[in-house]
């Protein structure tokens, strides 16, 4: 409904448009955070050394996240019955998948402030879809050292792990890594859309994001029921690497789910997608009939 | 055709529209920007302790109606809060009216906003859209990209801008590393490239100096006379009025309180100029010739009031022919206050 939504606009808009910029709005959107990022690339090589430095930082802030695991796992052999293998591919998934979502847009969290200084405005008298540019905004290339880390520790995973190959596992690994992407853009557009009603409410994303990440660096036999219950139907997390995760090592998942669940994560991003987009347009509408 | 027959000819030159558009296209050359009782209301949310909240319906434009036509230039005043931004954010598409009817070249701004921006040119005077850490071409290229703008057009407007606004030395410099003055310029030039209709200019000259606004003024004032854009700006300052526009709108608690050439607003509001002259030494008030007053004493210190229509050039004379004049300066009449003067007279008659 949502896409129909955006489709019959997307024509309306088109049919009104000038000749010869008869666009969709995906393709101009894509085409804005493309030049807008850019900018923001350009901008950041004018202190070159600088980049260096916080590119370094953000990887090696990152991997003292797994360090943290290295060291707890020199104290035990098995966390919630999975190996350090396992439980550093659990890790790499959600490492990769949270790495390109806050590669590709996570300085929407950003959104609240320009909300509040007024300059929000001025991406409004622009000829692009603002979620474009709300995303490229500020867009950060130092947080490749995140995609980095979560590539090099799922690299390791991949190397020790003892996993029964076949092709359909294979196959999994890629569609599982760019629905992962998808479902923490998803919360990232969510997140930005609930500050254009409560402006500094980035410390409430920073809750899924952040938060929801270092969660699934974990087994899910770790937590209780509940809370598994909650990242798997709520706020669907689990899609990210747990579910497709547990069918891969042929591990049971605690909520006796059937196995082809392994297999929807690409449904649960775009169903995440979907509502993450009616929440920025709700969002947009608020602040265009509000102000702020 | 409902318009009158003057404005058929100019009629034909619209573009060619679709056959339903077609009468929208002919009120677009009429009345280029039409508000007919356009009305903006805001509920406001206003914290009276913990956690408890008071709402208020506030009515930031009040069923506003005014047309303005192509090639004008329109000074748009009032006091803070008056509503003037809000009226500008429904022009510029980022603000949905509350009702109303408003368009700007036959266009419904909120429900095509993107179309709209192709068409028109907005310049925040305090929050820059150039991009600091980058050099100023840097953003004229973004412009040139984001827009469209074919090649030959962009490098034709972008020299004329350099040109004019004198940006040759600039455009290789960070922006971070502008002067207030340099980068109002630079913005000016950014929201020109690609040949808007319409130039909406929020505050221009605040905090410039005497050059930086005669070069901004000036720059203007040609836009507006060789290319026919048609500019709509906001200020406080009284002589961004006096030196561009020819025609003034002054809007208050969301209604347009006046409507006419800044001629007729002196008039309403008689708006006075101010002398401050200080003396060697504490004297009593000067004894002035009418119609200038002593309005203040401070010590030394002695402020003349006289109306803005007269030279001061005659009283200065006079003051230092008589008095021991040690230093004077001239104040130009404020906005708020000819607002004021009018409000006060409106009130008395």
């Amino acid at each position: 409904m949502a896409e129909a939504a955006g489709a019959a606009e997307a024509a309306g808009a088109g049919e009104a448009a000038e000749p010869g910029v008869r666009r969709g709005r995906v393709v101009e959107g894509v085409r804005a955070y493309g030049l807008i990022a850019g900018m923001w690339i350009r901008s950041t090589m004018a202190y070159r050394t600088s980049f260096a430095l916080t590119t370094f930082g953000n990887f090696a802030m990152t991997a003292l996240d797994f360090v943290a695991i290295l060291l707890m796992f020199s104290r035990v052999d098995a966390l919630g019955g999975y190996s350090l293998a396992e439980v550093a591919f659990l890790y790499g998934l959600s490492g990769v998948s949270f790495g390109l979502a806050d590669l590709s847009i996570g300085s929407m969290e950003r959104l609240g402030r320009r909300v509040r200084d007024g300059t929000l405005d001025t991406l409004l008298v622009r000829p692009a879809p603002v979620l474009a540019q709300v995303a490229a905004d500020r867009f950060a290339l130092r947080r490749l050292g995140r995609v980095v880390q979560g590539l090099l520790v799922l690299g390791y995973a991949l190397t020790v792990v003892d996993i029964d190959w076949t092709a359909a596992k294979l196959l999994l690994m890629p569609v599982t890594l760019v629905s992962g992407a998808g479902i923490f853009a998803a919360v990232f557009v969510a997140a930005a859309a609930f500050q254009f009603v409560a402006q500094d409410a980035s410390e409430v994303s920073n809750a899924f994001t952040y938060g929801g990440t270092t969660m699934l660096q974990y087994p899910p036999t770790v937590f209780a029921l509940d809370l598994v219950r909650g990242a798997t139907f709520v706020v669907p997390l689990a899609f990210v690497n747990w579910l497709p995760a547990s069918y891969v090592l042929g591990r049971p998942y605690p909520l006796d789910l059937p196995g082809w669940v392994a297999f929807t994560p690409p449904l649960a991003a775009a169903a995440c997608c979907a509502l993450a987009g009616l929440a920025w347009r709700a969002g947009l509408r608020s602040y265009r009939s509000t102000g702020n | 055709m409902t318009d009158t027959a003057g404005t058929s000819e100019t009629a034909d030159r619209a573009e060619p529209g679709a056959g339903a558009e077609a009468s929208a296209a002919v009120d677009a050359v009429a009345a280029f920007i039409e508000l007919d009782g356009v009305e903006k209301v805001f509920d406001v949310r206003k914290k009276t302790g913990f956690l408890k909240r008071e709402r208020r319906r506030v009515r930031a434009v009040d069923g506003l109606s005014f047309t303005v036509s192509r090639g004008e230039m329109v000074g748009y005043i009032g006091p803070n809060g008056a509503g003037k931004s809000t009226t500008i954010k429904m022009l510029t598409g980022i603000l949905t009216p509350s009702g109303g009817r408003l368009r700007v070249a036959g266009i419904d701004p909120s429900r095509e906003r993107t179309r709209l921006a192709h068409r028109i040119g907005v310049v925040f005077g305090q929050r820059t859209t150039l991009w600091w850490d980058l050099p100023l071409i840097d953003s004229y290229r973004l412009m040139h990209r984001m827009y469209r703008i074919p090649d030959a057009r962009y490098r034709e407007n972008l020299d004329r801008c350099v040109e004019l606004l004198q940006l040759r030395d600039l455009l290789d410099v960070p922006v971070r590393q502008l002067s207030l003055g340099q980068r109002m310029r630079g913005d000016i030039a950014a929201a020109l490239l690609h040949d808007p209709e319409v130039l909406y200019l929020d505050e221009p000259t605040i905090g410039l100096d005497v050059v930086s606004k005669a070069k901004v003024r000036g720059f203007l004032r040609d836009l507006n006379a060789e290319r026919g854009t048609t500019v709509l700006l906001t200020t406080h300052d009284l002589q961004d009025i006096e030196q561009l526009c020819s025609r003034v709108m002054v809007i208050d608690h969301g209604r347009l309180m006046y409507d006419g050439p800044l001629a007729g607003l002196h008039e309403a509001g008689e708006s006075e100029r101010t002398l401050v002259v200080d003396l060697e030494r504490e004297l009593p008030p000067i004894e002035a010739p009418e119609p200038a007053r002593v309005v203040r004493v401070e010590g030394p210190r002695q402020w003349l009031a006289f109306p803005a229509s007269a030279s001061a050039a005659g009283l200065v004379a006079r003051i230092a022919a008589e008095y021991p004049l040690v230093d004077l300066s001239v104040r130009e009449p404020d906005i708020e206050s000819v607002i004021a003067k009018m409000y006060a007279e409106r009130a008395g008659a």
